[in-house]
């Protein structure tokens, strides 16, 4: 599959609102302006963008925990997804989802979750009723390689692959559940697993490159649209920074040799030299196109913080849809 | 008019939800071959009205054995178009199913601030009273009702399962029907033409005037013959089916307390923090003025459900049991 020009511009803008954002969200944790717990997806921007942008914009997504890239990914406003970190009004879930639990519809994104695993039938679901209506969109799966020893991915797995369901499960091996080294706790390969539900298992070794990772999803989004079923990418990649931000290891198995190997392959870095190396554009083009998210990612910033907290009474709505329901828990 | 069956009256519900309404869906184990005779039109699989001929493949979908992802999938449908109804036949199997349903059925509209919705139904029978054993005995509606964000609806016969299972069709939070097994037989008159019962609205099943009798589920045929022994010995009782556990009519129960004075609930569940336990709770802390007597529960025990008929059949609320208490609270 051929990606224009285009679309790698796209790709690399999007990249860096992803790393931006997170870059921005963990400072203002830091500072107490963000309540509760945030994960950064930083680092492993080439792996959401590759997949979101082999997407189309009816497709699906469901993620987990590590959040904010998600919606980014998809093409989310920054503005709602920032309000949203923060508690207010203007948040994409009016403020009662918080880091952990995005969603943004006008996009297709169905939610994030805070329960590892635990998104993973919601896209499967979201699949069921693509076929059921006979509507042409998928639905991708984020999951961690903790996730990966849930349960529900292979009850999940079985499901799509029985009814023969246009899903992509999509595991973000970033090496580490919080503090365990994945390969400590997994037995085998990940994407290996796939064979015994018969759907393809792909490996994408290097999930700092943006464009191998679109090209995986791209073929899986495709062999899902021609109605043969589901598949398992593992995208092997790195998270940069600790499991959540302000958590503080007493012991962390990442080695610093190791984190700076990664950090030599930062798929933004590595994107940016390529688009430049290929003609795509140059240093001053990517310079301008680094500043406008600058710009977008201060401006959203600007808008969560001085955007009003939401009225108390917001607690007590959206939990049924009927009124008369509403009243009886009150 | 036409005699149905309390499990013919659901499957008559799901007959003409699926008609109505082509986003609505039947999936579950063993579903196709109408094992437990909710999706056919008799109880052979090649009667006349089988679902899976009358509606194919794509909408009557049996499952793997596999109650995470059967219900998680059901959730994700439901957020982008589908009304699935799921058959997850035993209510102990929801257990299975825990995570999609407390973390994600109950609290995807809230936690998004109300940009999906999740009209889906998950439908599974209290197998009590038949000697299955603990693995199957359970009547864990109250557990759910302690779930923000579910709905919950327990009929009691088969008039009301044909009306409360198609507004919970047509409703589009998540509902989780529990079904009472001992009552799978039991006949009586039942409109053909299609009605719904809205949610949320309890039935007086007999008026009385000096005790209120909240029944439940299994229990409420059992305190129906409790009221008419009681009438017997000159005391007059009033029988009321909340029908629905969530949202619960709590004003036809505190408008019946505060007439009569006096209160027993019945219900075939364990009593710590039971249906029964927070019924009392709303009476005594909304209609305490109105109380004559103190108000009397009559439950299954704190207890594990046995097996053995010798064990299980004095396990549950039964007539006699109910009148005691009745007795009891109607001496002053």
């Amino acid at each position: 599959m051929t990606v224009t020009r285009d679309t790698m511009l796209e790709m690399q803008r999007r990249m860096l609102r992803i790393r931006l954002f997170d870059e921005q969200a963990s400072k203002m944790v830091r500072r107490g302006q963000i309540p509760g717990t945030v994960h950064t997806s930083i680092g492993q921007e080439a792996q959401v963008v590759g997949a979101c942008m082999a997407l189309t914009p009816q497709d699906k997504i469901a993620g987990n925990h590590r959040s904010h890239g998600h919606p980014i990914g998809k093409g989310s406003a920054l503005k709602p997804l920032m309000a949203e970190l923060v508690g207010k009004a203007t948040g994409v879930c009016k403020g009662k989802g918080g880091s952990m639990h995005l969603a943004d519809y006008s996009v297709g994104s169905l939610g994030e979750s805070g329960i590892t695993g635990s998104s993973i039938p919601i896209a499967g679901g979201a699949a069921l009723s693509a076929q059921i209506l006979g509507e042409d969109r998928v639905s991708l799966s984020f999951f961690g390689d903790g996730a990966a020893n849930q349960g529900v991915l292979y009850e999940s797995m079985n499901l799509s692959s029985a009814w023969k369901l246009p899903v992509i499960f999509l595991c973000e091996n970033n090496h580490y559940a919080l503090s365990t080294p994945a390969h400590t706790v997994t037995g085998g390969r990940i994407w290996k697993r796939a064979e015994g539900f018969g759907m393809p298992g792909v490996l994408v070794e290097d999930g700092q490159d943006v464009l191998a990772v679109h090209a995986a999803v791209s073929e899986a989004a495709a062999r899902a649209r021609r109605g043969e079923g589901p598949s398992l990418i593992e995208v092997m990649t790195y998270r940069f920074r600790g499991h959540a931000e302000g958590l503080k290891l007493t012991f962390d198995d990442r080695q610093t040799e190791e984190l700076e190997r990664w950090k030599s392959r930062d798929p933004i870095k590595l994107f940016r030299a390529r688009l430049i190396e290929r003609g795509f554009a140059d240093e001053a083009a990517m310079d301008a196109l680094e500043a406008e998210v600058v710009r977008e990612v201060e401006d959203a910033v600007k808008f969560a913080q001085e955007s009003p907290y939401p009225e108390l009474s917001v607690a007590y709505q959206d939990l049924y849809t009927d009124a008369y329901a509403m009243e009886s828990v009150l | 008019m036409t005699v149905m069956t309390y499990l013919g009256a659901i499957g008559a519900a799901q007959r003409e939800a699926m008609l109505a309404d082509e986003r609505v869906i039947i999936i579950g184990e063993d579903v196709e071959a109408n094992v437990y005779g909710t999706t056919g039109g008799g109880k052979q699989r090649a009667a006349q009205g089988d679902f899976l001929q009358e509606f194919g493949r794509n909408r009557i979908r049996n499952t793997p054995i596999s109650e995470e992802a059967i219900v998680g999938f059901a959730i994700g449908a439901a957020m982008t178009g589908l009304r699935p109804i799921v058959d997850l036949s035993y209510s102990t199997f929801l257990y299975m199913a825990m995570d999609q349903l407390v973390n994600q059925a109950a609290k995807n509209r809230y936690m998004f601030g109300g940009q999906s919705s999740i009209p889906v139904v998950f439908r599974s029978a209290m197998f009590y009273g038949l000697n299955t054993g603990a693995h199957h005995a359970d009547r864990p509606y109250a557990m759910f009702m302690t779930v923000p964000g579910l709905k919950i609806i327990a009929p009691s016969c088969a008039s009301d399962a044909k009306g409360l299972l198609r507004a919970a069709v047509e409703s589009d939070d998540p509902v989780l029907v529990f079904e009472a097994c001992p009552l799978w037989g039991a006949k009586e008159d039942v409109d053909e033409s299609e009605y719904r019962i809205p949610l949320g609205v309890a039935r007086v099943r007999r008026e009385g005037t000096d005790v209120t009798i909240v029944a439940i589920s299994g229990s409420v045929p059992q305190a129906l013959k409790a009221a008419e022994a009681l009438a017997g010995q000159g005391i007059s009782a009033e029988v009321i089916d909340p029908r629905t556990l969530v949202p619960l009519d709590t004003k036809t129960i505190l408008n019946s307390v505060r007439r009569t004075g006096r209160l027993v609930i019945a219900e075939p569940a364990p009593k710590t923090c039971g249906a029964a336990a927070e019924i009392s709770a709303i009476v005594a802390e909304e209609a305490y003025d109105a109380l004559r007597a103190p108000i009397r529960r009559v439950t299954a025990p704190n207890m594990q459900a046995p097996f053995s008929p010798a064990l299980e059949a004095a396990f549950y609320p039964t007539a006699e049991k109910i009148a005691a208490a009745a007795q009891s609270v109607c001496v002053n």
